[in-house]
């Protein structure tokens, strides 16, 4: 993993300079989805690197052990091996980013997988706050959900995320993934510019992590160019980009499957997660 | 600059580690087989079928992403102008006489079948102008779609809302090739929408969508020669303007080519409305959000690769956060892709020909020299095609070529200002004045800003933002006439009284034209029996009081710079009274005066410039008696019509009163979430040339609308009869006008019109005079695109309300800017 954001203290006059104009970060979020496209190859290579992006999660009150094995199982090989072989990408280890699950169902999964995805939900945007979990956390990365839902404003979104990375956020997500609102573009916008300031200002750089209603490969795509526009390559691996998802992984293989066969897939055709 | 695609295909393993982009090729053949259905070869379309005369020379349409010939068009000749203009002329006999809710179905019935055809549309667009297709898919194409619907709601309610108006007749279109179809639209759709015909001449580059249109107008429904499309060179745009039977030109295009056609078509009595260039300023202020701005950045600039008329591309940056604003800019820039129009993941395509790539890389090799930093993000460009990089040059200042002057492609100038007044002071420091955007998050900054700027549009936190609802066009050099909302629907209509003048006046010199002063009537004394007035008193008759009319400006009365006057003759023959004979000194001096004033008076209370008004005609009436006294023995009217154009005069200034503080604005119904706001704001100083007829009365029926709208006036009272407007001097002084609201300059009204409308900062020039007089004005206004408004020696009744006042006079004393205020903060929850 990358060098640890050690934070850079409360910089209040930093966080009171903040202006985001909604209308015009909204006209710039419908832009990204219709500036760039990838197709045919590119698309396919793109998708296999979302894939390497995926948190693959499951937080229902009613997952029980083997939901999870199947889950990690599905973690651990997430494209079917003979599409990724006539891509001649069968040696290239992918995998998803991680597994997420509830702390309770941790031990199933460290039993299906030898490393689990360390993943530590705070939802609190306060400084103070952020610090003593960030001690708290000692050696673990620590990834701070901003529940940008209900914060009301673009502007708190932006200010939220500074503190967040001020405090030493190593990862800065948009949202459970459970909410009513949860990763939109324009969201995601406004988290990235902040996490771009933040890097230009410290040199440190913070991931970013959208959850909630990516389903399908086509988000995806567009997921991965809006980081890449907005933020560049150095962001692009799972160390700094991930997607908090269930349902995507489905899609992204459907789509991989069609380009291999050139046919549309069955949900049976691939296996379920 | 990101990588372009290269020849090479990566393998999927490259791609998934270098995450570059590759190729996405937008599928060009349904517009290839409209092309091949038409053998490539394309004619005009005239009276609703194609028309290939033989003969012609032809012209090779290209595409300027790849080089490819698409098809080859026409150069058209006289004959083909004479046969469209008359067919359009026959067509109007019936087009204009239907019920309005027919041609409402025919608009209604173009817009769905272009939606129809929109791909097609968008397509063909792309490969003959070289704009990216996420451009015109995105923006021009459902603009088009959207100007017709909101049209034909205009042609259902022509009679509702267009009351005393009609239609024109038939109206010559001459667009240019940056928005090849959305611009033809903006003057078709008002143009048919109002019961006009149309001939419509496109660019010479970019002919073919203007042609498919016809044919899509044709499928669905539109009645033959309702819209016709010829094409040919620059020349024969001309002839086209010029034909007597055309009514009306309405141009898009360069400030040279709307000179052209203004002095073309001087003095013919057709109207003309312009859209001409710009060098609009994007102002970003230290409280504005700089990563929205520097997207706004991209919209303004390196939209269309920077061939827009309204593209931003002068940057005024507040010095504490130019930095970190170019900074973040730069960074942008080295995102931005440039390559084939027809691929999906570009942000800039091709430019339309050789010479643009040649002029434009003229200025910014200009500027290099000059030593200014020319800045633009490394990557390679397609091998073969017109491309050119996002450019942003910074180190000029307000004197360099490339600040002052329209490049017309995609490169930025950046400048940075201390004050708000001063970034106004930039802004406005160009001869053009089509549009602006401002960034802050500070409204009463916003709104102040907003309302300085002289534009005919200014986007807050945003730019290139249109509408068919908000009308469109300029100030200053950037031309006159609006395109969309109802504000550009004034352009294809005259009032119902008014029949089209075509008057005759000759050739004019434009060199010597009223170019002499003191000779048209010697001010020498001594020659007929000068009315040496005298007074009773008591029992003896003594020499009345001198009486010297003096020249009224500054708020004062002020000697002529001659140092002559001239004899104004009563009806009886006697000189009844000597005036001041005004040159170009007095223009000069009154002119300067009116711009103190008009600031001013502009930004008075609309209340308050009512009261003053009104307190006019309280005075006016104070001296209703010897008003009419004085004009009897001047026109030799009987005294009962002299004080019934007194009475009228009182009323038509009640009349004006009124309109103080009820024609400032709307508010525009766009698709924007947020408010679109018109207002109608001051023309300037205004000149104004009165004419002979009803002295008084069309005096006051000139300067009040003039003033009641905020703008200051330059105004010569009638030449034969101007001593009624000088008993207006008191008038003005006792009813609290600030000075140099209204000034009077006595003289000869084609001496003092030539320098008031040869004066660079008089924004209008209204004259009623000769035929030979109104061209002259109308030749001489292309200069600075000054607005004009003459009556080509047609007298008018200046009784009659539906002639003496009403909307036209309103039309002609404002001008609108749109100002567009995206909305929105709360979020979610």
């Amino acid at each position: 993993m990358s060098c640890r954001n050690p934070g850079s203290g409360l910089n209040l006059g930093w966080i009171s300079r903040i202006a985001v104009n909604q209308p015009a970060v909204l006209r710039r979020a419908e832009q990204i989805e219709s500036r760039r496209t990838v197709k045919k190859d590119w698309q396919v290579a793109w998708l296999l690197r979302a894939v390497t992006c995926i948190d693959l999660t499951a937080l229902s009150g009613d997952d029980t052990p083997s939901n999870v094995h199947r889950l990690c199982f599905k973690a651990k090989r997430p494209i079917r091996d003979d599409l990724l072989r006539s891509l001649k990408m069968a040696d290239s280890g992918i995998a998803t980013g991680a597994v997420c699950v509830y702390p309770a169902r941790v031990k199933d999964a460290v039993h299906a997988l030898k490393d689990a995805g360390c993943h530590i939900p705070v939802a609190s945007e306060l400084y103070e706050e952020i610090r003593m979990f960030r001690e708290a956390c000692g050696e673990a990365h620590m990834k701070t959900i901003l529940g940008t839902g209900e914060l009301g404003s673009l502007t708190n979104v932006y200010k939220a995320s500074l503190v967040a990375m001020m405090a030493g956020s190593d990862f800065i997500k948009t949202s459970t993934g459970k909410e009513s609102v949860n990763a939109t573009y324009p969201v995601a916008l406004v988290m990235v510019r902040a996490i771009r300031d933040y890097y230009w200002k410290t040199g440190f750089k913070v991931g970013f992590k959208p959850a909630g209603g990516i389903r399908s490969a086509k988000e995806a795509l567009v997921w991965l160019s809006l980081i890449k526009e907005e933020l560049g390559d150095d962001w692009l691996t799972p160390h700094l980009f991930r997607v908090g998802a269930s349902t995507l992984l489905g899609d992204i293989e459907r789509q991989i499957y069609h380009h291999v066969t050139g046919r549309y897939a069955a949900h049976h055709d691939l296996p379920m997660a | 600059m990101a990588a372009c695609p290269g020849t090479d295909k990566p393998s999927v393993r490259e791609i998934f580690s270098s995450l570059q982009y590759g190729p996405a090729p937008e599928d060009a053949s349904v517009a290839q087989a409209w092309l091949d259905a038409h053998e490539r070869s394309l004619g005009h379309f005239i009276g609703g079928k194609w028309v290939k005369p033989d003969g012609r020379q032809t012209y090779a349409t290209k595409n300027p992403a790849t080089g490819e010939v698409l098809a080859t068009t026409i150069q058209g000749s006289e004959e083909d102008v004479e046969l469209a203009v008359s067919t359009a002329r026959k067509a109007f006999e019936s087009w204009s006489k239907l019920p309005c809710h027919v041609r409402a179905r025919y608009l209604y019935s173009i817009a769905r079948t272009v939606q129809k055809h929109q791909r097609l549309l968008s397509v063909l667009e792309s490969m003959d102008n070289g704009k990216p297709i996420r451009e015109s898919r995105d923006c021009d194409v459902p603009l088009v779609v959207r100007h017709f619907y909101h049209h034909a709601g205009w042609a259902q309610l022509r009679d509702t809302e267009m009351t005393n108006w009609k239609p024109l007749g038939v109206v010559a279109a001459i667009v240019p090739w940056n928005f090849p179809l959305m611009l033809l639209t903006w003057k078709i759709c008002p143009a048919l929408a109002m019961g006009n015909t149309v001939v419509l001449k496109p660019a010479t580059y970019t002919r073919l969508t203007a042609l498919l249109l016809a044919e899509i107008c044709a499928e669905a429904g539109l009645p033959p020669g309702v819209f016709n499309v010829v094409t040919g060179n620059g020349a024969f745009g001309e002839k086209l303007a010029v034909h007597p039977d055309v009514d009306k030109v309405a141009f898009t295009g360069s400030t040279e080519v709307g000179r052209v056609l203004r002095k073309a078509t001087a003095g013919t009595g057709k109207k003309l409305s312009l859209e001409l260039g710009g060098k609009s300023p994007i102002i970003v202020f230290d409280t504005a959000d700089l990563d929205s701005a520097v997207e706004g950045i991209v919209d303004a600039i390196w939209f269309n690769q920077g061939q827009v008329c309204s593209a931003g591309s002068r940057l005024l940056m507040q010095e504490s956060i130019a930095k970190d604003l170019i900074h973040r800019l730069k960074q942008r820039m080295s995102h931005l892709r440039v390559g084939d129009s027809l691929d999906k993941c570009v942000d800039m395509g091709a430019l339309v020909d050789e010479s643009q790539k040649k002029t434009i890389t003229e200025f910014v090799e200009e500027a290099r020299s000059e030593g200014a930093q020319v800045f633009q993000a490394p990557g390679p460009l397609p091998k073969k095609g017109l491309y050119y990089l996002p450019t942003l040059i910074t180190g000029v200042d307000t004197t360099s070529r490339c600040v002052r002057e329209e490049i017309f492609g995609p490169v930025l100038v950046a400048m940075s200002f201390r004050t708000a007044k001063e970034a106004i002071s930039l802004g406005n420091n160009t001869s053009y004045g089509l549009a602006a955007s401002l960034w802050t998050e500070n409204l009463p900054l916003a709104l102040e800003v907003a309302m300085s700027i002289k534009a005919g549009t200014v986007w807050v936190n945003g730019h290139n933002m249109f509408d068919a609802a908000a009308g469109f066009g300029g100030y200053k050099e950037s031309g006159f006439g609006r395109d969309g909302g109802k504000e550009g629907l004034y352009e294809y209509v005259r009032p119902c009284w008014e029949s089209r003048a075509k008057p005759n006046p000759g050739d004019v010199n434009y060199k010597t034209f009223a170019a002499t002063y003191g000779a048209d009537v010697p001010p020498i004394p001594g020659q007929k029996d000068v009315g040496a007035s005298v007074i009773q008193v008591h029992d003896s008759q003594i020499p009345s009081v001198d009486r010297t009319y003096k020249l009224y400006y500054g708020g004062a009365q002020k000697r002529p710079d001659g140092m002559y006057s001239r004899p104004i003759f009563g009806s009886e023959g006697a000189v009844l009274a000597y005036v001041a004979d005004g040159n170009r000194k007095d223009v000069r001096n009154a002119v300067e005066g009116a711009h103190k004033a008009a600031p001013g008076w502009g930004k008075r209370a609309a209340h308050n410039r009512a009261q003053i008004v009104y307190y006019m005609a309280e005075n006016l009436e104070l001296r209703r008696e010897e008003v009419a006294q004085r004009l009897s023995h001047l026109t030799g009217e009987p005294k009962e019509k002299a004080l019934q154009e007194v009475d009228l005069s009182i009323q038509r200034l009640f009349y004006w009163g009124a309109y103080c503080d009820k024609y400032g604005g709307t508010v525009q119904e766009t698709l924007l979430y947020g408010a679109t706001v018109l207002i109608r704001e001051p023309v300037g100083v205004i000149g104004i040339a009165c004419p002979d007829e009803s002295p008084l009365l069309s005096f006051v029926s000139l300067f009040a609308p003039a003033i009641v709208r905020g703008n200051a006036v330059v105004i010569v009272p009638s030449e034969k009869f101007p001593l009624p407007a000088l008993d207006f001097y008191q008038v003005f002084d006792t009813s609290d006008l600030p000075g140099g609201v209204v000034n009077i300059l006595t003289g000869g009204r084609d001496h003092l019109s030539k320098y008031l409308v040869e004066h660079q900062d008089v924004q209008a020039m209204w004259y009623f005079g000769s035929d030979r007089g109104s061209k002259f004005m109308e030749w001489s206004s292309a200069e600075n695109c000054k607005r004009t408004w003459v009556n080509y020696g047609l007298a008018r009744d200046w009784e009659n309300p539906r002639e003496g006042e009403g909307e036209e006079f309103l039309y002609h004393a404002t001008q609108c800017k749109n100002i567009w205020m995206p909305m929105g903060e709360i979020f979610a929850n």
